[in-house]
C-alpha cells in the first residue's frame, strides 16, 4: 500500500503544479515531526496561546436524565472558540519552518478561518480566506473576526456557495501563488499529506482523552461520539483509540432535511453514510455525487458539516468496520442546541449539536454502552443568528 | 485521426500545430458542432473537447462559466460521446475533463467510448503520474493517447518520468495559475521548453490569446500552441460566433505556418 493510502482510499488527485508542493510539505513535515525545537514550539502553542488541556467534563445533568454516563471534551475552550486552532497551530508552524510567507485557508463555519487569521497575525503571515458566499451570510460574525485580524476575506460566488467551493478556490488561489503560499487546509481531507497531518495534529484531542478518562474512570469509554464534516474533530478524537477495538467510534454526519438527493443536489451531508467511491479535491474518498460523478451540492443547517465530501481515512476506516457512521437531521441537532444549553450551560456549536443529539437519540439503546465520551467541537456563540432566525420561523422548522 | 500521424503531416508541410479548447454543449451540443467546424475550418489542427465537471479546479473564471452553462444545459458523458460520434471533424478531438467523472464511468468503459466515438487523446488536469497507471494501462488498450502535463515548477526527476508517459504530446503549462487569457508571454516559457527534452510534440498553452503569443511561443521552440480561453470567451459572448471563431483560428494558425527552420 502507498504511504498515501488508506486502504483503496486517498492518493493526490491534483494538478500538476501542486505535486512538489506536496512533496516539500511531505518532506518537511517528516523532518519536523519529531525535531525537538519544533515540538517545544508546538507544546508552547498549545499550551499559551490555544489554552490546552482542555477539560473532559462529566456532563452530571445530562447524563442523569438520558441514563449513562455522558463526558463532553471541551473544545469548545479552546481559544477562537473551537478544535481548529490544533491543526491551525501546528500547519501554520510548519509553514514557518518551510520559510512560507503567506497561508491561504478555506472555511466553512467561519471557525478554521477564524483559527488560521489568529496563527496568521500571531506569527505574521499574509493571510487570505476563501468562503462561500453563503457562509459568508448565516456566520459573518466570524467574518469580522477574521477582519479584526488582518485577514483578507472572499466571499465565493461559485457552485452551493458553500465549503467545497471554498476549498476549489484555494485551490485556484495555491496553483498560481505556489511559490510563497502554504495552503492550510482545515480538516482531514484533500491530497495526501493533509489528511495525515491535520489527523496527527488534531490526536491531541484523542491523547488527553485516553489520560483524563483513565484518571477519572480508570477505563477507556464504551463509545466516543463526535461529528463529521470533512472529519477533523472525529479523527483527532478517534485516531488514538483506533487500536482499542472495544472502544465503539460513532462519527455523525449531518442528515440536513433528510438522506434524499434532487438533481443537483443532496438533502444533507452524510458522504459517509450514502456517498459513493469517487475523486473529489484530490483525494479518493466517499462523496456525493450524481450518476455520471458530477459533484452534488451537499446541504445542512450547519455550514462547518455542510461539505460533499469526507476524510479518507474515515471512508477507509468505515469500509473496515471500525467506525460506525451514522447521522441526524437538521431539525434533531436543533433540539440538542437547546438541550445541552438548558441541561448544562453550554452553548454547543450546530456542528457539535449533531454529536450531542446523537447520544440524546440513542442512550437509551444501550448502543452507546455506559460510559460515552463526546467531542464537543466548538462553541455555539457564531450560530445565534441562525438558531434565532429558525426560531422566529413557525415551529422552529428548518426544512419545509 | 491519431495525433501523431497528425503531427507528421504538420512536419512535412514545415508547419506547427494549432490546438484549440472548447467545452462540449456551451451553450448546447448543436452549436458546438458547428463551432468545431468552424474552428477546423480556421485551420485548427486539434481540437479539445471539455467534458464538462461541477467543480473544475484547474481553470479559471472563463472556462469555470463554460462548464456550468454546459451541464446546466444537460451536457453529460453519454451525450458527450453521442455528439462525438455525431461529428466527422476530419482532425484529432481530444478529451479534456476530471478524474471523477471517468473514475465514474469506469476506466475500461471510458476509454472504450472515447475509441468508439472517435477520441483521439484524453487530459485529465487532476490526474498526476503518480496516479495515472490504470488509466494508463486502459488507454494503451484501446490506442488511446493519455497526454500529461509539465509545469514551470516540475523538477527534473518528475520531468523524465512524465515525458516517459505522455504520448501524442505533452502539454507544456506555461505559467503558474489557472486556464485563462492574459495579455503577456510568461517569462517561465522559454525557460520551461529548453527543459523539456523529448521526441513527443511540445504543446504549449495557459494563457495564450493571440497571435502575437503565438508566434513568441512557437519561436521559442514550441511545437504547438494551445488556445482554450480566447475561444470560450468568444461563444460567451453569442455574437456572430462561428464567424469569429474562424477568424481567430485562422490568425492563429497563421503563426504556425511561419517559416519553419
Ligand atoms: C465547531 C466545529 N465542529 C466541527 C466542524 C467540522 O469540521 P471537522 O469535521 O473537520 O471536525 C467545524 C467546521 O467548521 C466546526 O466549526
Amino acid at each position: 500500500m502507498k504511504r498515501s493510502m488508506y486502504g483503496k482510499y486517498g492518493g493526490q488527485f491534483v494538478p500538476e503544479v501542486l505535486m512538489p508542493a506536496l512533496n516539500e510539505l511531505e518532506e518537511a513535515y517528516e523532518r519536523y515531526r519529531d525535531d525537538p525545537r519544533f515540538l517545544e514550539e508546538l507544546a508552547y502553542y498549545m499550551k499559551e496561546f490555544a489554552g490546552r488541556e482542555t477539560p473532559l467534563y462529566f456532563a452530571r445533568n445530562l447524563s442523569k436524565k438520558y441514563g449513562t454516563k455522558i463526558y463532553l471534551k471541551r473544545e469548545d475552550l479552546v481559544h477562537g472558540g473551537a478544535h481548529k486552532l490544533n491543526n491551525t497551530i501546528g500547519q501554520a508552524l510548519l509553514a514557518k519552518y518551510m520559510g512560507k510567507k503567506r497561508l491561504i485557508a478555506e472555511t466553512g463555519a467561519g471557525q478554521h478561518g477564524t483559527a488560521t487569521a489568529m496563527v496568521g497575525a500571531n506569527m505574521g503571515f499574509e493571510t487570505e480566506v476563501y468562503m462561500g458566499a453563503k457562509d459568508v451570510q448565516r456566520q459573518h460574525m466570524n467574518v469580522y473576526r477574521m477582519q479584526l485580524m488582518g485577514t483578507v476575506v472572499h466571499s465565493v460566488q461559485s457552485g452551493s456557495k458553500t465549503l467545497k467551493d471554498a476549498i476549489n478556490e484555494a485551490l485556484r488561489d495555491w496553483v498560481t501563488n505556489v511559490g510563497n503560499t502554504h495552503y492550510l487546509i482545515g480538516s482531514v481531507v484533500g491530497p495526501h499529506p493533509y489528511p495525515m497531518i491535520v489527523r496527527d495534529f488534531q490526536s491531541v484531542i484523542g491523547n488527553e482523552v485516553k489520560a483524563q478518562i483513565m484518571e477519572k474512570e480508570g477505563r477507556y469509554p464504551d463509545s466516543i461520539v463526535a461529528c463529521a464534516g470533512g472529519g477533523s474533530n472525529a479523527m483527532g478524537i478517534f485516531h488514538p483509540f483506533v487500536g482499542d477495538k472495544e472502544v465503539k467510534l460513532f462519527p455523525v454526519e449531518a442528515g440536513g432535511c433528510g438522506l434524499k438527493n434532487t438533481e443537483k443536489e443532496a438533502l444533507h451531508s452524510a458522504s459517509l453514510c450514502v456517498g459513493e467511491d469517487g475523486i473529489l479535491q484530490g483525494a479518493h474518498t466517499r462523496v456525493l455525487q450524481d450518476r455520471y460523478g458530477q459533484i452534488l451540492e451537499s446541504s445542512s443547517v450547519s455550514a462547518g458539516l455542510d461539505y460533499s465530501g469526507v476524510g479518507p481515512e474515515l471512508a477507509h476506516l468505515a469500509d473496515i468496520g471500525r467506525i460506525k457512521p451514522c447521522n441526524v437531521n437538521d431539525e434533531e441537532a436543533l433540539e440538542a442546541f437547546y438541550e445541552l444549553s438548558r441541561t448544562e450551560g453550554i452553548i454547543p456549536a450546530l456542528e457539535s449539536s449533531h454529536a450531542i443529539a446523537y447520544v440524546m437519540k440513542m442512550a437509551q439503546s444501550g448502543e452507546l454502552g455506559d460510559l460515552v465520551v463526546v467531542s464537543l467541537s466548538g462553541r455555539g456563540d457564531k450560530d445565534l443568528e441562525t438558531v434565532f432566525s429558525l426560531k422566529e420561523k413557525e415551529n422552529r422548522r428548518v426544512c419545509q | 485521426m491519431m495525433i501523431q500521424e497528425k503531427f507528421e503531416l504538420l512536419e512535412k508541410n514545415k508547419e506547427k500545430a494549432l490546438i484549440a479548447y472548447v467545452c462540449a454543449g456551451d451553450p448546447d451540443a448543436g452549436t458546438t458542432k458547428d463551432i468545431v467546424c468552424a474552428l477546423v475550418r480556421g485551420g485548427a489542427d486539434i481540437v479539445e473537447l471539455g467534458l464538462p465537471f461541477s467543480d473544475p479546479v484547474a481553470d479559471g473564471p472563463t472556462i469555470q462559466a463554460a462548464s456550468h452553462r454546459a451541464l446546466d444545459a444537460g451536457m453529460n458523458p453519454d451525450r458527450y460521446f453521442e455528439l462525438i460520434a455525431s461529428m466527422d471533424a476530419g482532425v484529432p478531438l481530444v478529451c479534456m475533463t476530471y478524474y471523477n467523472l471517468i473514475y465514474k464511468r469506469g476506466l475500461e468503459k471510458f476509454a472504450t467510448d472515447c475509441a468508439k466515438s472517435g477520441i483521439s487523446g484524453i487530459i485529465v488536469p487532476d490526474l498526476p503520474a503518480e496516479e495515472a497507471d490504470d488509466l494508463h494501462t486502459a488507454c494503451r488498450k484501446h490506442g488511446i493517447d493519455l497526454i500529461f502535463l509539465v509545469t514551470p515548477v516540475t523538477n527534473e526527476e518528475r520531468m523524465k518520468k512524465i515525458l516517459g508517459r505522455t504520448s501524442g504530446f505533452v502539454y507544456i503549462v506555461s505559467r503558474l495559475g489557472v486556464t485563462g487569457a492574459r495579455a503577456d508571454v510568461a517569462q517561465s516559457t522559454k525557460e520551461i521548453l529548453s527543459r523539456v527534452q523529448t521526441d513527443v510534440p511540445k504543446a504549449v498553452g495557459f494563457g495564450i490569446s493571440d497571435r502575437q503569443q503565438a508566434a513568441e511561443v512557437l519561436a521559442a521552440g514550441a511545437d504547438a500552441v494551445i488556445v482554450g480561453s480566447a475561444f470560450v470567451n468568444i461563444v460567451a459572448s453569442g455574437e456572430n460566433v462561428n464567424e469569429k471563431i474562424e477568424v481567430l483560428a485562422r490568425e492563429l494558425k497563421s503563426a504556425c505556418k511561419e517559416k519553419r527552420g
